[in-house]
């Protein structure tokens, strides 16, 4: 089990690392995304995996923590899969709008064979 | 207990007093005046009854505990020394905004001086009354940022916002020098408190960091209170207006230096060390302010010199360090702040009335301003050392005790005949300041004729200062004796010696000196007259070595030149190069831990819930490396791609006994589908291949990411498998289990650490997520969408009007209906949260779903017509709900987000926890429905951008599609 989900982040974090080096600014977005993912799988491993333990108690009493996954790093990939969705909207919409400015979708807002400076390009 | 909160209501009510100046109209100049004038005069007041407790070596603190494990806390504490230093900042505080009043003219936006001002005065309060270093310094930095404020007050002059921003530099550099020294003592005391330190004196001054400390501590004091070779900010300051020079440079700002260094002496004083840098200094500014102040033409470019020379004189006195040295500098700190603030209204006076302050344009001002005139001869005689005037007092003492055997080192034997050189410059410069604008012809050369008195009220601050000059002057022990005593055994302790201040103790040295001093400063003057006179500013010889000039050279070249050259060589504007270097600094940490890593021993079990794990995994493997290579050509896959590898993560969260994440991260994957489904209309379309990308160039920059992407994904693969075999020890995750219930009322234990134990990073987290939402909207009004983009689509071009209006009408009928079924769902997910997988955020973003899919159902308009959801008002309302939530915890007495936990039976529903966690989780719900439901709509909106660009459909028609 731990190996797999291991090898599985090892994928999605080197599949996102790739992209986030690529130039188009969708590329990256996806790379976000899926780096996204594996860190977040890889902060929810910290806690071990256990399979059928969920942190969900029957009420009241006396109860023995080992019999239940560890709920510290769940509730941190919880944040932290709210605080990836926010930034991959706000990356979103800063793609958009520098896509209308520049008239590219390279992250430098400037195609690499161009080499006038923006402001002298007309589209 | 009532003295030690009028402590505390001393420093605070000046702060008060600045936030209500800031709020009144911007020319209620009376309004201003009056409360300026009753904060200085309620302080005064306080001071007044407080001033038994200080007596005989007295003192009243406070201390306010804050992280007393660390030391600090908030001290206040009063002693005769303070006290003597907070009767001058309130009492010629007073008296500069009654003169304020009269001097700013209406046209100048008056809230904003009076607020500075308030704000300086409880800053410099707080220095004053600090009992613990590291507030001492805050306060201390807070003076230099208030007196920022009020130099630059007519930021229209470009003079002033140099001034005041080489003062801040100086000053604040010297303030982090300060809590540098100050970091370092509190090191070797062992505490931060005053007592403490003053404690551990002897151990200070023995141990091996105690010169490193002394620069500091005195870096910090030599800026504030301009000493050589610091002293360049304070003439640049004079483009400050007139009050503030007056109350900036006499009673407080420079005379925070001198107080910190007096205020040491019982730490730090004493060594050789301490005689040779204080004294050296001091003695050296003390001559260099003097000589320079004879050639100033400018009035309030002399007293600013003249300034920076009494302050030398003063730190000269502390680094000599005897008994009686401390008990002159006390004295001098006082007298010098009388006579100086005098002398800066006076010249304030012949500015406000003559239009101009060069003095060889004024002359004769004696037959216009005859009082004016008056109390400018006593105070500046006061200034120049003569018989009857306090001035006099404490310049003979300063002779006597550079005149007496201290250590014997050469600066010891130098000490008086430069004091008495110092001297005779000070005599010279008074002395030109009243022969030339007062005596002599009548100018003819002034901006305005014929000046005349100024307003009585305008006077009347400078005539009690005056008085005081004389009355200091002539009965010294009665007028200052006792507070004098009290500040010096403050300092001294039990070695105060008895000291009687007298006009006349029969002819001695100091008294020899003193003639001295007039006789050579008549001769100076009378002898350079002429060429002083008609000659350029600024003394010979020295006179090209201008450290001000200097400063501004070492200023631009460190941050214009230098700057410019380190971005040229190490800086980029390009992406890649900087992720690049990102991701390989964090390779390089990895490799620098992961060979030191011991691996646990495993033997791996494979059976079939391992198959089935790994068949799963191979398909989110295959999609995640299908959408890196697909995202360039072919968006959409890889977005669907992208899609597969998080629904796999999403099984694997619920395989591996992580409802809540399963659930969040469905939800959200959808979002985040949807909301770049949006993004991808405005993408340039990508049917051709880019020029350039099979260039050997470009395949060669792949390869090494490629490179790059292969070992950094397999050193994260070995982190986490290394630390998933090491079997889990006791963690704080036990006791959130054991407490969950118990603490939080709730059994599933992921959501009561959201709403409950960790609420406050929760509710930071909301607050981000409502900035987002704020953001995206806000970026998106100004959003210009390229041209391409904002043609029809393609598959719309060439459609008929029935196949555009019925466009898979079943589908969106379905759609519209799921609106309810999403609220349904979300209102389930929400009340279940505290007990069983959902809450609050899942609530939020299923209904926003629900929205959502009207908007793809229908179009913008349709929607627009029928929904009206207001989701800035959502986040608002909700941050205010998780606020309040939090507040109320207070009104039980409990810290911020406290919860209580109960179970109430509703009928029908059942058992229904209503922890105030609840509560709490309806903010972050709201938070969350506002947020993404403003993101969402503001990208949908765009398309009503490329409408507008069209001639505008028809109304009706638009009717008809509802």
């Amino acid at each position: 089990m731990e190996l797999i989900l291991a090898l599985a982040i090892g994928v999605l974090c080197g599949s996102g690392i790739w992209l986030l080096l690529r130039p188009r600014t969708f590329q990256v977005i996806i790379g976000l995304c899926l780096l996204a993912y594996g860190v977040n799988l890889f902060i929810f491993g910290m806690g071990r995996l256990r399979v059928g333990a969920p942190p969900v108690m029957p009420k009241g009493g006396f109860i023995d923590p080992t019999a239940y996954a560890d709920p510290v790093p769940q509730a941190l990939v919880l944040t932290a899969i709210v605080i990836s969705f926010a930034t991959t909207a706000l990356f979103l919409v800063v793609i958009m709008v520098a896509r209308g400015m520049t008239g590219s979708d390279h992250v430098n807002g400037i195609e690499r064979s161009e080499t006038a400076p923006l402001a002298e390009r007309s589209e | 207990m009532v003295e030690e909160n009028l402590l505390i209501i001393l420093v605070v009510l000046p702060f008060l007093a600045a936030v209500a100046a800031m709020t009144l109209s911007i020319n209620a100049r009376n309004a201003e005046a009056w409360m300026g004038g009753l904060t200085m005069l309620i302080m005064v007041g306080i001071l007044v009854s407080l001033r038994p407790f200080v007596q005989d070596g007295g003192s009243i603190q406070i201390t306010v505990f804050w992280v007393d494990a660390i030391s600090l806390n908030l001290r206040f504490v009063l002693d005769g020394f303070s006290w003597l230093f907070m009767i001058l900042v309130s009492g010629i505080g007073f008296l500069v905004v009654l003169y304020a009043r009269y001097y700013m003219s209406p046209d100048d936006p008056v809230p904003r001086f009076y607020g500075a001002m308030m704000a300086f005065t409880g800053s410099m309060a707080g220095v004053l009354l600090s009992g613990n270093l590291i507030m001492l310094v805050v306060f201390w930095e807070l003076t230099s940022f208030t007196s920022f404020l009020l130099i630059s007050y007519w930021n229209q002059k470009p003079e002033a916002r140099d001034g005041a921003r080489t003062a801040l530099i100086v000053t604040a550099s010297g303030g982090l020098c300060l809590l540098a020294g100050v970091l370092i003592l509190g090191h070797i005391a062992g505490g931060y408190d005053f007592e403490t330190v003053f404690a551990a004196a002897e151990q200070i001054k023995a141990h091996s960091l105690y010169v490193p400390a002394l620069v500091l501590v005195l870096l910090g004091a030599f800026t504030k209170s301009a000493q050589f070779p610091f002293h360049f900010w304070l003439p640049s300051a004079m483009a400050a207006p007139t009050p503030v020079s007056a109350y900036l440079h006499s009673a407080t700002m420079v005379k925070a230096g001198v107080y910190l260094l007096v205020r040491f002496f019982p730490v730090l004083g004493g060594t050789d060390q301490w005689f040779m840098l204080v004294a050296g200094v001091g003695v050296t500014t003390l001559l260099l302010g003097a000589v320079i102040a004879l050639f100033r033409h400018d009035l309030k470019g002399l007293l600013a010199y003249s300034t920076i020379s009494h302050l030398g004189l003063i730190t000269t006195l502390v680094g000599i360090g005897s008994p009686l040295a401390i008990i002159a500098a006390i004295f001098h700190i006082v007298n010098h702040a009388v006579f100086k603030a005098s002398l800066f209204m006076v010249a304030g006076i012949i500015d406000h009335e003559t239009g101009t302050r060069d003095m060889r344009r004024l002359s004769g001002l004696r037959k216009w301003l005859p009082v004016t005139t008056a109390l400018a001869i006593v105070a500046s005689a006061a200034m120049a050392g003569v018989p009857l005037l306090n001035g006099f007092l404490s310049k003979e003492m300063f002779f006597d005790v550079t005149a007496d055997w201290n250590n014997g080192s050469a600066l010891d034997i130098a000490l008086p005949y430069l004091a008495t050189i110092a001297g005779a410059f000070s005599v010279a410069y008074s002395l030109r300041f009243v022969v030339t604008v007062f005596f002599g012809p009548p100018s003819r050369d002034m901006p305005i004729p014929k000046p005349h008195e100024p307003p009585a009220l305008m006077r009347r601050p400078v005539e009690v200062l005056a008085v005081l000059c004389l009355a200091v002057g002539v009965f010294p022990m009665t007028v200052l004796g006792q507070p004098l005593a009290n500040a010096s055994v403050a300092i001294l302790g039990a070695g105060m010696p008895d000291f009687s201040v007298r006009i006349w103790h029969g002819i001695n040295v100091p008294l020899m000196m003193s003639a001295i001093a007039i006789v050579l400063g008549v001769a100076i003057y009378l002898a350079g007259r002429k060429r002083i006179d008609t000659g350029p500013e600024g003394p010979p010889l020295i006179r090209s070595l201008n450290a001000k000039a200097m400063f501004d050279t070492v200023q631009t070249a460190l941050t214009g030149d230098l700057s410019r050259e380190v971005t040229r060589i190490a800086g980029t504007s390009r992406l890649q190069p900087q992720l690049r270097a990102l991701v390989m600094s964090a390779v390089v940490a990895g490799a620098l831990v992961l060979p030191g890593t011991i691996w646990w021993p495993a033997t791996p079990i494979f059976g079939l819930q391992e198959m089935m794990f790994a068949l799963l995994w191979s398909v989110g493997a295959t999609c995640a490396i299908g959408a890196a290579v697909l995202a360039k050509y072919h968006r959409f896959v890889a977005l669907v791609m992208m899609g597969g590898a998080g629904l796999v993560a999403c099984v694997s969260f619920v395989w591996l006994s992580a409802p809540d994440l399963a659930v969040t991260q469905l939800l959200v994957e959808i979002v985040t589908t949807v909301l770049l489904l949006l993004g991808l209309r405005w993408l340039p379309q990508r049917r051709a291949e880019i020029t350039g990308d099979n260039a050997p160039r470009a395949k060669l920059r792949r390869g090494v990411d490629l490179m790059i992407a292969i070992i950094s994904g397999g050193g994260i693969a070995a982190m986490a498998y290394a630390v998933m075999m090491v079997p889990p020890g006791l963690n704080v995750g036990d006791w959130f289990l054991r407490n969950a219930y118990s603490e939080g009322g709730g059994t599933n234990v992921v959501n009561v650490i959201l709403v409950d134990f960790r609420a406050f990073d929760t509710f930071g987290e909301i607050t981000v997520l409502g900035i987002v939402g704020l953001t995206v909207f806000a970026l998106l009004r100004r959003f210009r969408p390229a041209p391409e983009s904002a043609e029809t689509p393609s598959p719309q071009k060439g459609a008929s009007k029935d196949t555009l209006d019925f466009y898979m009408f079943i589908v969106s009928l379905l759609m519209n209906w799921m609106l309810a079924a999403a609220v349904v769902l979300g209102a389930y997910l929400f009340f279940r949260g505290h007990d069983l997988p959902g809450g609050g955020f899942a609530a939020g973003v299923t209904i926003a779903v629900g929205l959502m899919l009207q908007y793809i159902a229908t179009n913008v308009r349709w929607v627009d017509a029928r929904l009206i959801v207001l989701p800035v008002r959502w986040i608002a309302v909700g941050l205010l709900i998780a606020g309040a939530t939090g507040a109320g915890s207070w009104l039980f007495g409990y810290p911020f987000l406290s919860t209580h936990a109960q179970y109430v039976d509703i009928p029908l529903i059942g058992d229904v926890p209503a922890a105030t966690a609840l509560l709490f989780d309806v903010g972050v719900f709201a938070v969350v429905l506002g947020s993404v439901v403003l993101m969402l709509v503001a990208i949908a909106h765009q398309s009503l951008r490329v409408e507008r660009k069209k001639p505008r459909r028809d109304p009706a028609e638009a009717e008809g599609e509802a």
